[in-house]
């Protein structure tokens, strides 16, 4: 009713409108945003052209690339028994970080949501691995993981499980499922903060009637919690993907790819193919290949399982929703 | 369109990690270091090397007044990745280390190192002989020698004894059997970092050199071809090692000379032996508990003889450092350079028992047994076969590292080690 009485008043409006259109500083818009531009073509759009110049030529790094080769590399790549484990690996990382990380996280947001004694502690106790650089975490885990004085060996002894966990690292069948602890560790404490803070903003107003009407904790979590935390789910589990197709620095660290490539990435076997044997062309192929997997991973999710939630704010123009 | 601008940017934005590899190489930076700042990159990044050098920077810097040395330390394969990005970019250091063979073979290809014939002319004659060989490209010299050595056996002295291993074995089946009495004493045979793959390697290339001998080295290079029956007896006999289960638990995942490492099992007495070059005692004593190391217990055997071998027992294989200089270094590099060969600066380099001098004058202060040990095996050898990851160009020597790995993992039989690293030569 307000919006319907305030309508009069825009008639008067217009002229102003559009001189202030025609008035609209233009050099200044380009001007500011001119050094954005430059940077992110400089370190955005500059290195994915390179990338994808360099993946058609066999070069070792070294000069101008003049052994031109069209598609082979990616060709190549296709056939690359590495590869397709590395896919393998990232898509049983992806599996693992849905199915037992991110629930994990719901739970204890849940958790962490109840009017619990310490509260605060926890939050900051679940949140502090998320702090350490990749690379320290990973350092840290070496020493857990060491086959003498490490903790986890420790602990296994204690428990009466011998020297087992010195092998975790050093076991091409479980390795995988070490790394995955790590990362797990990690970062469940930022998707629990995401959980959190989304479970914070559902107004208390819908479980009090939820309750009223005689609905259980399950059923409130079912049918109220669940939908509303829908969009942040939906973006944790996009960051989470994303995040380990991309995976690099803790691998590096922890297993450098072994043993015998059974921790391998694609990143890492990127980084294998360019530092390690001088095959820029064909690590470049691999980048692009990590960068179109990102790409069409992207686009997909945003237009099946996002759209709704883009519909938001963040990415309407103007008035169309 | 549903799909914004905004979020294919965003989109553009998270892809860009994994192309970082994609940003290198492209701009030929081209090297800022001009007037009197030489930038020196070396591996020594731990006493007593670290600070002996550092002291000869700075004695240099007095004497050259104007002139200042940034020094860059850096471990193994920190190095080499720094190296590779800055030489992909086309800004080598000043002075930096090297390993000569095909690595240094690319760097000169691609234009980026300097020839130094001339210079290193000068004190040529007082280096030891063959001392240059590794950096020698197409004739022409392309780094100073520094130190050199080779790879062998580094054994506890008190855990053989205990094992009633009186004297070192000097046949593969004599290795065999002390294997075998060392671990009736509950003791690791042998320590070794499977994480890092070059430390395997060693295995593989000394197996192949004794049996095939030098030449079928030379053969393989000449031919890009690791199919000759010698090679798959290599990894067969090496084979018959890893069945016995030598390795400390967890092997496959332990570094070098981290806390937990090859250097530190063996230098806190937890295993019998490692196959390690000379700078292993150095490197026990840094990486050991009380950084004792095992002292006067540490004792040095060459890599055995194999049965029906054509290579001899003393054929020596291994490598040693040199310097090179990028291609926009100032002239007072290659000054420094003439420095550090002088005899007096070599005989600290010996003293402080960090390297084993190529400097002739300069080997009478070897006085360390160990490593003196490692200089009279060096210098009766009857040949000589630089590391396989370096002699070769760097695809086939990766190829030899993690071939060996896999077989020490037991995941690649002989036939597939030689098979594999053939397919890498070919490729190049």
């Amino acid at each position: 009713m307000v919006i319907i009485e305030r309508r009069p008043a825009a008639p008067a409006r217009p002229p102003v409108r559009s001189r202030s259109r025609r008035r609209r500083p233009w050099p200044t818009i380009v001007l500011f945003l001119a050094p954005a531009l430059l940077l992110f073509g400089l370190l955005v759009l500059a290195p994915i052209v390179v990338a994808g110049y360099a993946s058609l030529f066999t070069w070792n790094g070294f000069g101008v690339p003049t052994q031109f080769v069209g598609l082979e590399n990616f060709r190549r790549l296709l056939t690359d028994e590495i590869f397709a484990g590395d896919l393998r690996r990232t898509l049983l990382l992806v599996t693992l970080s849905i199915g037992i990380q991110l629930p994990f996280s719901l739970v204890l947001a849940m958790l962490l949501n109840q009017p619990l004694r310490g509260r605060r502690a926890y939050r900051l106790v679940f949140f502090a691995p998320y702090v350490l650089s990749e690379v320290v975490t990973a350092v840290l885990f070496t020493m857990i993981f060491s086959p003498n004085q490490g903790l986890a060996n420790h602990i296994t002894r204690l428990i009466g499980l011998g020297d087992l966990g010195a092998t975790w690292l050093a076991d091409p069948d479980t390795v995988m499922y070490s790394l995955f602890l790590v990362i797990s560790w990690k970062y469940f404490g930022f998707h629990t903060l995401l959980y959190l803070a989304a479970r914070q903003s559902i107004p208390p107003e819908l479980h009090d009637a939820a309750a009223t009407d005689g609905a259980g904790p399950w059923r409130a979590f079912r049918h109220i919690t669940l939908p509303l935390l829908g969009p942040t789910i939906r973006i944790s589990v996009f960051l989470s993907v994303l995040g380990t197709v991309q995976l690099f620095d803790m691998v590096w660290v922890l297993t450098g790819g072994g043993p015998i490539r059974s921790s391998e990435t694609l990143a890492v076997t990127m980084f294998q193919e360019g530092f390690k044997r001088f095959h820029v062309g064909y690590a470049s192929a691999i980048s692009m290949a990590i960068f179109l997997i990102s790409l069409f991973f992207g686009l997909l999710y945003q237009r099946f399982v996002l759209r709704r939630d883009l519909e938001g704010a963040v990415t309407t123009m103007g008035d169309r929703r | 369109m549903r799909i914004s601008r905004r979020s294919l940017l965003g989109l553009a934005g998270a892809g860009a990690a994994g192309l970082a590899l994609g940003g290198c190489g492209a701009g030929d930076g081209g090297s800022a270091s001009g007037g009197g700042t030489i930038r020196w990159w070396h591996i020594a990044n731990t006493d007593p090397m670290l600070s002996a050098w550092a002291d000869m920077a700075r004695r240099f810097e007095a004497a050259n007044p104007g002139v200042t040395i940034e020094i860059t330390a850096l471990e193994n394969e920190a190095f080499k990745t720094k190296l590779t990005t800055n030489i992909q970019a086309g800004d080598p250091p000043d002075i930096f280390h090297s390993w000569g063979g095909g690595v240094l073979a690319q760097q000169v290809e691609a234009g980026m190192v300097k020839d130094l014939t001339g210079d290193v002319g000068g004190w040529r004659d007082q280096l030891i002989p063959s001392a240059l060989d590794a950096y020698t490209v197409d004739g022409a010299v392309y780094a100073s020698a520094v130190d050199t050595g080779m790879v062998g056996f580094w054994y506890n002295k008190e855990l053989f004894a205990r094992a009633g291993v009186t004297t070192p074995p000097v046949t593969w089946a004599g290795l065999l059997d002390a294997v075998r009495r060392l671990k009736g004493t509950d003791v690791t045979p042998i320590a070794l970092a499977g994480k890092e793959k070059w430390p395997g390697h060693y295995y593989w290339a000394y197996l192949a050199l004794r049996i095939g001998g030098l030449d079928l080295m030379r053969q393989a290079a000449a031919d890009k071809s690791f199919a000759a029956p010698d090679f798959v007896t290599a990894g067969t006999r090496l084979a018959e090692l890893v069945a016995l289960q030598p390795f400390q638990t967890g092997f496959l995942a332990a570094g070098y000379s981290t806390a937990d490492g090859q250097a530190a099992t063996m230098g806190n007495g937890k295993a019998a032996m490692e196959l390690m070059g000379q700078w292993a005692p150095t490197v026990q004593k840094d990486s050991s508990a009380g950084k004792a190391g095992l002292g006067d217990k540490l004792g040095f055997f060459p890599f055995p003889a194999v049965d029906g071998g054509k290579g001899r027992i003393t054929d020596a294989f291994g490598g040693g450092g040199g310097f090179a200089v990028g291609r926009n270094a100032p002239d007072t590099a290659i000054e420094f350079l003439r420095f550090i060969a002088q005899p007096d600066n070599a005989r600290i380099e010996a003293r402080t028992a960090g390297v084993l001098p190529v400097v002739k004058a300069a080997q009478d202060a070897v006085t360390d047994p160990n490593l003196k040990s490692v200089a009279d095996t060096l210098a009766s050898s009857t040949g000589f076969q630089l590391y396989l990851d370096q002699a070769f160009a760097p695809a086939v020597g990766q190829q030899v590292n993690d071939s060996v790995a896999e077989l020490l993992a037991g995941q690649a039989s002989p036939e597939d080690v030689a098979a594999a690293i053939t397919t890498a030569a070919k490729q190049g």
